[in-house]
C-alpha cells in the first residue's frame, strides 16, 4: 500500500509534525510520500525531502494554495488519492478542515486524532476528551487519517527523496483569504515546544497572566500556554488553548500555574513528561497527575521559583 | 435568509465517562445527556442573526431551523434549541452511533429539501471528539465552508467568517450558501427562560428516518475495543520552590 502524508508548513519552513506523520505512516506501509502544498514552498518541500523514509515529495504551488484552505486542499489531493490507499493529515487546524473533505468526497469515514497505528488499518484514537481510547479497524479500500503527531517520535533526516512537482487546483473557489492576524512571538511554538508553561484562571486578569507567566516562560525557553478557563476569561488568546477543544501537547517539562485541571485540559497535556503543578488549593485535580506539586499561592511560588531557577544557572 | 442549525444530543459535559469493565463501550445509563456545547453555540448566533444580536441586523436570519439526527430523546435537545429561539425542529430517527459521514450524508438531505442559505453547526462534539461532520458536510454538497468561527459578518451573498487558526485569527469570505462550524469564542449562548421553554412545546418537530432519506447510515469503522487511557500517577507534592527545582534536576530536565 501507498500513504500520502500532507506536510504542515508555513510554506517557508517544514514543521516538526510532518517528521511525526512520516513515523505513523512507515508504521503503515514501506511506501510513504509526503505532499507540500502552497505558494513559494519550495524550501519547505526540499527539507520533506530530507526526511528519512520518505520515497518521492509532491509538490503543488499556487497561489491558490497559500494558506491551504479546504476547496483547493480537496481539489488537489483527491484526484492523487487514486494513487494512494491512505492520506495522512496532521491533527492541526490546517489539517482537521481539509481530511473530512477529502473523505467525503472519496465516500470514505476518516479515523480522527490518531495516537497510534498498529498496523495498517488499525489504529487508536481518544474519544471524551481522552477519558477513553478506542481501538478501531478500517477495512475502507482508501483511509482518510488525522494524526496527533505529539504521539509519534520525529523520523531523521537524511533522506534524499525526489521531488515532483505536481498541477496546483485552478479553481475559482467559492472561499478566499481575507487577512489573518497571528501572533508574534520569540517563543517557541506551543505544540513543538519542549518546555511549556500554562496559566489557569486564577491568574485573574490578561495583565497578571502575561506579568506572571512570561518572564517564567522566557526563563524556561518555554512557550505559553492556557486552560480554557482562562481563554474563556479573556487572560490569554484562544491560540494558547491546550485541552480538548484546543491545542495537543506533549512537551519534556509542563508547568501548570493555577490551572485546577478539568478533565478537557488534561486531554491536551497529560502526555507531557514532567508535569509540575502549582495551586493554592489542595485538592485540585491536576495534583493527582502532576509529578511535582507544590500547593502554593502562584503570587508567592512563581518569584520563588524564578529565584531557584537563578540560583540553579537558568 | 434561512438558517439550518444541526445539532447534536452527548453526554453532559460536566459529567465525566465511564468504560464499561469489559471494554465494549462507555456507560452512559443513567447519566444526564444535555446540546453539545459547540452545537449551543451555533443555535445562539443564528438567534441573533433573527433578532439582531452580536453585530447582525436585525431578521438577517428569517427562519431558524433545528435539526438533529439521533435517539427518540434527540427531540428534548431540539426542544433546548427551540426555546433558544429556533422556530422548529427536524429529527431523524437513528439509534446507535452514527458516525459523522452518514450524519453528513442525511443532513445533505435534508438541506436539498429545506433550502437554506446558511448552515452552522458546532465544530467537533465532545463525544466522539471527530470534529469532521461540518467539513464533510460542505464536500458532500459542494458548497464553501468556514470552520472555527469566532466572529461572522452577513455581507450580502456572503459571510466574511473569521477563524480560530493555531497561530491566531484567519478571515476568510465565503459565498452562500455556505456551512460555518463554530468555535468556542463566537458566542455565549443565553440561559432559556421560562416563557420561552413553554413556548418551545408548542414549536413543530418533524419526525423521520434515515430510509425516508435513504441513506445507509450502518459504521464504516470498527470499533475493536474501547479502554481507559493509562493511568497518570501523581508524584509526591513538594513544600517549597527550591524542592522543585531539586526535583526538576532529578528528573533530568536541567
Amino acid at each position: 500500500m501507498a500513504v500520502l502524508v500532507v506536510a504542515e508548513h508555513d510554506n517557508n519552513a517544514l514543521k516538526d509534525a510532518t517528521h511525526k506523520l512520516v513515523t505513523a505512516a512507515a508504521a503503515m506501509s514501506g511506501d510513504v510520500d509526503v505532499l507540500v502544498a502552497g505558494s513559494r514552498a519550495g524550501d519547505a518541500a526540499a527539507a520533506a525531502a530530507k526526511i528519512a523514509g520518505v520515497r518521492k515529495v509532491l509538490h503543488a504551488d499556487a497561489a491558490s494554495l497559500d494558506k491551504q484552505l479546504a476547496e483547493p486542499m480537496e481539489a488537489l489531493i483527491v484526484p492523487l488519492m487514486a494513487q494512494y490507499d491512505a492520506a495522512l493529515f496532521p491533527a492541526t487546524t490546517t489539517g482537521k478542515n481539509a481530511a473530512p473533505r477529502v473523505a467525503a468526497k472519496l465516500d470514505v469515514m476518516q479515523v480522527s486524532g490518531v495516537i497510534a497505528v498498529q498496523s495498517a488499518d488499525t489504529f487508536v484514537r481518544p474519544i471524551y476528551a481522552g477519558n477513553a481510547l478506542i481501538t478501531v479497524q478500517d477495512e475502507q479500500a482508501k483511509k482518510v487519517l488525522t494524526v496527533q503527531a505529539t504521539a509519534f517520535k520525529p523520523a531523521g533526516e537524511g533522506g534524499g527523496a525526489a521531488i515532483e512537482s505536481i498541477a496546483a487546483p485552478g479553481g475559482p473557489f467559492k472561499s478566499t483569504f481575507v487577512r489573518e492576524e497571528l501572533a508574534k512571538s520569540d517563543r517557541p511554538e506551543l505544540t513543538a515546544a519542549k518546555r511549556v508553561v500554562s496559566g489557569g484562571r486564577a491568574l485573574g486578569s490578561a495583565e497578571e497572566f502575561h506579568r506572571v507567566l512570561d518572564p517564567l516562560a522566557d526563563k524556561l525557553g518555554a512557550a505559553v500556554g492556557a486552560s480554557r478557563a482562562a481563554v474563556d476569561a479573556g487572560y490569554a488568546p484562544n491560540d494558547y488553548q491546550v485541552g480538548q477543544t484546543g491545542k495537543v501537547v506533549a512537551p519534556e517539562l509542563y508547568v501548570a500555574i493555577g490551572i485546577s485541571g478539568a478533565i478537557q485540559h488534561l486531554a491536551g497535556m497529560k502526555d507531557s513528561k514532567v508535569i509540575v503543578a502549582i495551586n493554592k488549593d489542595e485538592d485540585a485535580p491536576i495534583f493527582q497527575i502532576a509529578d511535582i506539586g507544590l500547593v502554593a499561592d502562584y503570587k508567592v511560588a512563581v518569584p520563588e521559583l524564578m529565584a531557584e531557577l537563578t540560583k540553579a544557572g537558568l | 435568509m434561512k438558517v439550518l442549525v444541526p445539532i447534536k444530543r452527548v453526554l453532559d459535559y460536566n459529567l465525566k465517562v465511564r468504560v464499561k469493565p469489559d471494554g465494549s463501550g462507555v456507560d452512559l445509563s443513567n447519566l444526564k445527556m444535555s446540546i453539545n456545547p459547540f452545537c449551543e453555540i451555533a443555535v445562539e448566533e443564528a438567534v441573533r442573526m433573527k433578532e439582531g444580536g452580536g453585530g447582525h441586523a436585525k431578521d438577517a436570519a428569517t427562519e431558524i431551523v433545528a435539526v438533529s439526527i439521533g435517539p427518540e430523546q434527540a427531540q428534548e435537545t431540539i426542544r433546548n434549541a427551540l426555546a433558544i429561539g429556533a422556530d422548529r425542529g427536524i429529527l431523524v430517527k437513528a439509534e446507535g452511533e452514527i458516525e459523522p459521514l452518514a450524519v453528513a450524508k442525511l443532513l445533505k438531505a435534508v438541506i436539498e429539501t429545506e433550502k437554506p442559505d446558511l448552515v452552522i453547526l458546532g465544530k467537533q462534539a465532545i463525544d466522539d471528539d471527530n470534529n469532521a461532520t461540518g467539513q464533510m458536510l460542505a464536500a458532500l454538497l459542494d458548497w464553501p465552508q468556514a470552520t472555527f468561527a469566532s466572529k461572522i459578518v452577513l455581507q450580502g451573498d456572503k459571510a466574511s467568517v473569521t477563524r480560530e487558526v493555531d497561530g491566531g485569527l484567519q478571515t476568510i469570505d465565503v459565498q452562500l450558501p455556505a456551512i460555518i462550524t463554530t468555535d468556542l469564542r463566537l458566542n455565549e449562548p443565553r440561559y432559556a427562560s421560562l416563557p420561552n421553554i413553554m413556548k418551545a412545546k408548542k414549536k413543530p418537530i418533524d419526525v423521520k428516518t434515515p430510509a425516508d432519506f435513504g441513506v445507509d447510515v450502518s459504521p464504516r469503522l470498527k470499533v475493536i475495543k474501547t479502554a481507559e487511557p493509562p493511568k497518570r500517577q501523581g508524584g509526591a507534592k513538594v513544600k517549597t520552590a527550591a524542592e522543585l527545582v531539586g526535583k526538576l534536576k532529578e528528573a533530568g530536565i536541567f
